[in-house]
């Protein structure tokens, strides 16, 4: 299928991007690495009248850590992502994610802003960002500013953004001493996306647990953290029960629709399995195993 | 309606070519190029038979615009074969049966090439890993895998005894 007609411009800087969208307003969209928007535009379900494409601008791939921060352009490709060694060294539960988003095919044009800041509870970075508390960094007409990953997702497939500013960068506190983080993802088939998934990031105190941020991947129509399982593990040593308490709470407080991937009570359930099995391996990261 | 005039290298030719915005770049790939190697075989950015290397990278074609390669090497099915001797991944399907319909051939072929290019001593979990981005209706995908199996082992050969 064809996408409908659409002015294209390919600025070289941030700079002449941000002035294109104050000067097309809501009618224009970005396109980064394509993978949600062509496909929607293919099926006229997405119809911009101008495309602003940002690959043509040099200096937003880039994965660095700097000042207790991993660093990562907007524009990184998700198989940079999967293929750094620092990324494999350090943030396992990023490293668990970039290897189950889509295809590898998918996966070389696919953006890690990109998939942000569509908005999609059903793409696998939200819950992971959610998890290691990241924060968002957009540039517009007045400057940049962070944005905290708690405030950015606002409703099905909205950010906040404004229409005129741009993702630049995502920045994710570098784990510290005693913490560890892991996602488990059940998917029907290479390539798809979650039944369900869930993303852990938690700090322990030899067997307690003294902080823990848990995010969920397409079981609610925004994507949400799981403070109810959060709570049940802080503070707590972990045992059986309280990973039993704690994906019970996660199935209780997700919010899944009925689709084909399965019914609600089949996805609540599987949140609960995962958000037990993605805890138990964040909590052996984290001793060291 | 946007025009653009776009001017890319395509199996190591240069082109010029105008295009609409909204061509997708396996459109202009088949239909202004005519090269027909490439194919379509979903809507919805899933199958891989239009896979092509965009910048040395595999990219599904259908999901990216012609203006977009402006400036871009692309590689296709077409540009794999070093005149009439065929590379060692089309002489592992030929050998090996890796093909039967033949449909999703072009796009496995250079889906395998990049792996090899990136890992050339592939384990077989690591094969069936960078082919997992292509579909095959056909073959059940063992001899997809031996058929890159043999080419791996034909190109390491090649690297080792120099001719
Ligand atoms: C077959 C298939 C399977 C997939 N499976 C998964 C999966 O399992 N898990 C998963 O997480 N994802 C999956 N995806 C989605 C994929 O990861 C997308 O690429 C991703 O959601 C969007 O990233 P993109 O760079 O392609 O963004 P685009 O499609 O270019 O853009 C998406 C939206 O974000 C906006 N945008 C992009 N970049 C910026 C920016 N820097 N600033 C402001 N706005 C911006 C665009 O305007 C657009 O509205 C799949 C895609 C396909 C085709
Ligand atoms: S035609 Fe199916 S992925 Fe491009
Ligand atoms: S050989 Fe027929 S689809 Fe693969």
């Amino acid at each position: 299928m064809i996408p409908g007609e659409f002015d294209y411009h390919s600025p070289r800087t941030l700079q002449e991007a941000v002035g294109l969208l104050q000067q097309h307003g809501d009618g224009a969209k970005i396109v980064a690495g394509g993978q949600s928007l062509i496909p929607a535009m293919r099926f006229r379900l997405a119809l911009p009248e101008v495309l602003i494409d940002i690959n043509t601008i040099d200096g937003l791939e880039y994965i660095r850590e700097d000042d207790g921060h991993l660093m990562i352009g907007a524009l990184t490709r998700e198989s940079d992502l999967e293929e750094s060694a620092l990324v494999q060294q350090k943030y396992h539960l990023l490293a668990d994610a970039a290897r189950v988003i889509a295809d590898p095919v998918v996966r070389n044009r696919a953006t890690v802003g990109g998939n942000l800041a569509h908005a999609d509870p059903a793409n696998d970075h939200p819950a992971v960002m959610l998890a290691y508390n990241a924060e968002l960094i957009a540039l517009g007409p007045h400057g940049t500013r962070a944005i905290p990953i708690d405030d950015f997702f606002v409703d099905l497939f909205e950010n906040a953004l404004a229409d005129n500013e741009i993702l630049t960068e995502i920045r994710i506190p570098t784990p510290g001493p005693g913490s560890g983080g892991a996602y488990y993802k059940v998917e029907r088939k290479v390539g798809d996306y979650a039944i369900s998934a869930t993303a852990v990031q938690l700090t322990m105190n030899g067997n307690t647990c003294t902080a823990a941020r848990i995010g969920l991947t397409n079981v609610s129509a925004v994507p949400m953290r799981a403070t109810g399982a959060e709570q049940a593990l802080i503070g707590k040593p972990i045992t059986n029960e309280v990973l039993e308490a704690a994906g019970q709470a996660a199935a209780t407080e997700c919010d899944p629709s009925p689709d084909l991937r399965g019914s609600v009570a089949y996805k609540r359930d599987l949140t609960r399995v995962v958000t037990k099995r993605a805890i138990r391996q964040a909590v052996e990261r984290a001793q060291g195993g | 309606m946007s025009k653009h005039t776009i001017t890319l290298t395509v199996n190591g030719t240069e082109v010029t070519k105008e295009v609409e915005a909204r061509t997708l770049l396996v459109h202009f790939i088949r239909d202004d190029l005519e090269l027909t190697g490439t194919h379509i075989g979903c809507d919805t950015t899933s199958c891989g038979a239009c896979t092509v290397m965009l910048n040395g990278r595999t990219v599904k074609s259908c999901t990216v615009f012609a203006v977009q390669a402006n400036g871009a090497a692309i590689e296709t099915i077409e540009g794999v074969a070093n005149g009439a001797t065929l590379h060692p991944l089309q002489e592992g399907f030929w050998e090996k049966h890796g093909l039967q319909c033949g449909y999703c051939t072009p796009g496995m072929i250079m889906s395998a090439k990049h792996l090899l290019a990136k890992n050339p001593n592939p384990t077989e979990e690591e094969i069936r890993w960078g082919i997992s981005g292509n579909l095959c209706r056909c073959t059940g995908y063992n001899k997809i895998v031996e058929a890159i199996q043999y080419a791996a082992a034909k190109m390491q050969a090649a690297e080792e005894v120099p001719a």
